[in-house]
């Protein structure tokens, strides 16, 4: 008697239904957002806190069940540089000033203060500051193109 | 799990090298065996540091070739490029040493390499920006100095210490480090800026405000090798055994999800877990190499690991603390400012050292007297993205 053999293997439309993406907002969308004037961020279902720029996960908590949101762009200066000899492709713009900024919502985010580098000392640390448009670096050789980040400004 | 000991150590003069990297490497290589008087073919795995060959001489697979050259173990062992930036050889140590640990193998041969010299600063500094967070820092177009001169600014501001004194504070670390890497023969400043003056430093050419180019460490070309074997078999090569007593590992991610700049939970962990290895705390350790890129760092680091309070390495460093007769001589060989930072070779250089200082074999006015029992490397790689702990011992 004839016994049917069983076939194995899996159809491919099964495996590429079953395919999930994971990713929230991907770093494309907030860079999107940067240059629309929003600065986006992801809220954690479980401990509520806001995680930017955006991560696979809960930057507090690890949680994994996470909202797009969108920040009011306003925090804190934490601290600064002037930086005076720059990375090759970054020869023009030196000098520059990047910063690292506490938001309202609780994340740090960096990027670049709009302020004269001749005159940026220590007491701008803890000055409030409120994004104010965004840098692009076009990127080299090395990159994967075309890179933003947010550009904040001293509230008087 | 079998103790581990160091037998054979290896080092290459640092600063700028006409030799390959493959060169380089063999050089450091052959002294280590020699140093252990084995052969070549007893080696049974290589595990090397190397964080940039690809951008620095077109090369990957490094250790492969090392191996090759060397027809280590007879040819065709395993042989493996730990990247790891400027902890590369640190990580490299670390896995040579669970290798031996585990049974997996009797005598293997761990260290690094590196050629950053001939790069020049501008494109140096690109690549080496490669270990910060792309996506995030490379627009803000953060740089190495740049990263730690943020961390200066925060220290500042955390500690309501002036950036005035705090920069004289910083400056004492160079003036230190330089005074010992003059002293050191096989440093990139030998017998140079020995008697450097705080003003020097503070005066040099800003890198990234408020830190000059002599608070920084310098590009460099080197390389530095070890041999490793199981502990009861050191002294069948050597009287002065060294013992891996403890390591630890950690990680870091984008500069903008740390808590506080002055304060790496990477590095926090990686040393808690390197003590907690070896048994031991920071009172115990008689003699530190840690890595001090800038001279924040060595600030930054020397409370991460728990050798000073948060917020009192700078006042310590001024009272002398951190010197030959201080409470914790640190970075008597140069350190990364005085002696080089051939990045993938660094950590292998740091356990070269403290091996050296063990054996009373440092050069004079670098060792430190007695004869230290216990001694610790700490090596941070990118923007605290990689930390690793070695703590050696003279005695199991």
């Amino acid at each position: 008697m004839m016994t049917t053999k069983k076939v194995i293997g899996k159809e491919q439309e099964e495996i590429e239904k079953e395919y999930k993406e994971y990713t929230v907002l991907s770093l494309a969308e907030y860079e999107e957002g940067l240059r629309n004037g929003k600065l986006l961020g992801l809220r954690c279902a479980s401990c509520g806190g806001i995680t930017c720029h955006p991560m696979p996960v809960c930057q507090w908590c690890g949680g994994r069940s996470l909202a797009r949101v969108e920040l009011c762009g306003e925090g804190e200066l934490m601290t600064f540089t002037v930086i005076r000899v720059p990375s090759e492709g970054f020869e023009e713009e030196a000098p520059y000033i990047p910063c690292l900024v506490k938001t309202k919502e609780g994340p740090c985010v960096i990027g670049r203060l709009d302020y004269d580098t001749e005159s940026a000392t220590q007491e701008l640390i803890g000055k409030q500051v409120k994004m104010s448009g965004t840098h692009t670096c076009k990127g080299d050789k090395f990159s994967d193109g075309a890179h933003t980040c947010p550009v904040f400004k001293i509230q008087e | 799990m079998r103790d581990v000991a160091i037998i054979g150590i290896g080092h290459t003069k640092f600063g700028r090298a006409s030799k390959t990297s493959l060169e380089l490497f063999s050089e450091a290589a052959l002294q280590a065996v020699d140093d252990a008087g084995v052969d070549l073919k007893d080696i049974e795995a290589l595990f090397q540091g190397a964080a940039l060959p690809g951008f620095e001489e077109g090369q990957v697979t490094p250790a492969a070739f090392s191996a090759a050259e060397l027809n280590l173990g007879g040819g065709s062992i395993p042989a493996t490029r730990y990247e790891g930036a400027c902890a590369s050889a640190s990580i490299a140590i670390r896995e040579a040493a669970e290798w031996v640990a585990s049974g997996q193998c009797d005598m293997v041969m761990a260290g690094g390499v590196e050629k950053a010299l001939l790069m020049g600063t501008l494109f140096a500094t690109r690549i080496f920006a490669m270990a910060c967070h792309a996506p995030t820092e490379g627009p803000a177009g953060l740089t190495f100095p740049g990263v730690f001169a943020m961390a200066a600014r925060r220290y500042s501001k955390n500690y309501d210490i002036p950036m005035d004194k705090l920069r004289e504070q910083m400056a004492l670390v160079s003036v230190k480090n330089h005074k010992h890497g003059a002293s050191n023969p096989l440093a990139q400043f030998y017998k140079k800026m020995g008697n450097l003056k705080v003003e020097d430093v503070i005066n040099s050419k800003l890198v990234a405000d408020p830190l000059t180019v002599l608070d920084c460490c310098p590009f460099s070309d080197g390389a530095a090798a070890i041999v490793l074997c199981a502990a009861e078999e050191a002294r069948k090569y050597t009287d002065d055994p060294v013992y891996i007593l403890g390591t630890g590992q950690g990680s870091g991610g984008a500069l903008s999800k740390m808590d506080d700049l002055t304060k790496p939970d990477s590095r926090i962990k990686s040393a808690r877990m390197a003590f907690k290895h070896a048994g031991l705390s920071p009172s115990d350790i008689d003699v530190l190499e840690l890595h001090d890129c800038f001279t924040i760092a060595e600030l930054i680091a020397l409370e991460s690991m728990g050798f000073f309070e948060w917020g009192e390495a700078a006042d310590a460093t001024a009272d002398g603390q951190t010197e030959s007769d201080g409470k914790i001589p640190v970075n008597m060989s140069g350190g990364l400012i005085g002696k080089g930072h051939p990045i993938g070779a660094t950590g292998a250089s740091q356990v070269y050292w403290i091996v050296k200082q063990m054996r009373g074999e440092a050069a004079k006015g670098n060792q430190i007297d007695p004869v230290p029992e216990y001694g610790m490397t700490d090596t941070l790689g990118g923007d605290f993205g990689t930390l690793c702990h070695i703590i050696l011992g003279r005695g199991k």
